[in-house]
């Protein structure tokens, strides 16, 4: 073996390895709100082995919640696959974003296998890498993220009815600690969005109080009108999507 | 009519993979449309917050308990606090206020 291989071959390792070290954080969150999530697969039907399936294939905390609200209603294979598609949709502008930082010429089974668990974290650090985009790296914080989600799940569906009540109502309130962690930085930040997370409350809080449709069709309903709108009324500039 | 629990999932699975492997594999130019570009990024925003208001109220063991969760929360994530912190400090605030009720 030439010496420039050797070389490679541990600076690859260690990408890998960076990626591990950085996926432990994650993994440990993701933990703990995918047993909280595993909580609500419990109450639409799931057995463990199904909460661990829909983790480890979907890989979306919103998005697996949602469907889980649509299980627990027995709704249409179509509303399903609506409901997965918003609740999604900000993975494909992630996607889009991540692919400009892809060499041209990485093969399209990296592509796959990187894109197969693109979520906001693990976005969140390979968008932050320096440098061309290195599936390693995403590889080794997978390792880690992915047993972390699924296993959460499968032990939220088996242990959550031997737990006190009281724990279980704490931890079912971690997915959503999970979504404000998420909505409230950039709202901060972003008026607009601060203005649409108190619209979308409002309006969501007027359609359960009234019963209008179910919790799935709701969210549907509102997120589809509530976004047009306001992309049509605030629409936005390259630039400040590239600061965003 | 009564629906196959692993029909379900594979339509989760299935949806979940194309809309994030499409932009890396087929589509890898730039959304030119202001409208799209901007309706997806607003999206995620307005689907978390229909998500999780008000359904929060009732995930707690009282609404007192989900309400005062969902602005601890709030608060955190404002001043900065990541993922794991904002998550485990809304299930400890419902904890607290289920010993005090």
């Amino acid at each position: 073996m030439s010496n420039t291989t050797v070389q490679n071959f541990s600076y690859r390792r260690s990408v890998f390895t960076e990626g591990i070290h950085d996926g432990i954080p994650i993994a440990l969150g993701y933990f703990a709100v995918s047993f909280s999530l595993g909580i609500a697969a419990r109450n639409a039907g799931l057995s463990p082995f199904q909460g661990f399936l829909v983790s480890l294939l979907c890989n979306a905390s919103a998005g697996e919640y949602a469907g889980f609200t649509m299980i627990a209603a027995n709704a249409a294979y179509i509303q399903i696959a609506l409901i997965t598609l918003i609740a999604n949709a900000r993975y494909l502008l992630m996607s889009c974003a991540l692919s400009q930082k892809m060499s041209s010429d990485l093969p399209m089974i990296h592509r796959i296998l990187v894109g197969f668990d693109v979520t906001d974290e693990l976005f969140g650090i390979a968008i932050a890498r320096e440098g061309i985009f290195d599936p390693l790296y995403s590889y080794g914080a997978m390792l880690v993220a992915i047993p972390g989600w699924s296993l959460g799940t499968a032990l939220g569906v088996a242990v959550g009815n031997i737990l006190p009540v009281r724990i279980v109502s704490a931890l079912s309130v971690a997915l959503y600690g999970m979504f404000i962690a998420i909505i409230i930085p950039p709202a901060k930040k972003d008026k607009v969005i601060a203005f649409l997370v108190i619209i979308s409350f409002v309006s969501s809080y007027v359609f359960s109080y009234f019963h209008l449709f179910s919790e799935g069709t709701s969210t549907i309903i509102l997120t589809a009108a509530i976004s047009a709108l306001a992309a049509l009324i605030f629409p936005r500039k390259e630039e400040e999507e590239n600061a965003a | 009519m009564q629906h196959n629990i692993y029909i379900y999932i594979f339509i989760m699975a299935a949806v979940s993979f194309v809309i994030r492997i499409l932009p890396l594999t087929l589509i890898q130019k730039q959304i030119k449309s202001r409208f799209i570009r901007s309706f997806l990024y607003y999206v995620p925003y307005v689907t978390l917050s229909v998500m999780t208001f008000p359904a929060i109220l009732y995930a707690g063991a009282s609404q007192l308990s989900g309400a005062l969760a969902l602005l601890t929360g709030i608060l955190l994530a404002y001043f900065n606090a990541g993922l794991f912190k904002v998550a485990v400090s809304c299930c400890l605030v419902v904890l607290l206020i289920g010993f005090i009720q």
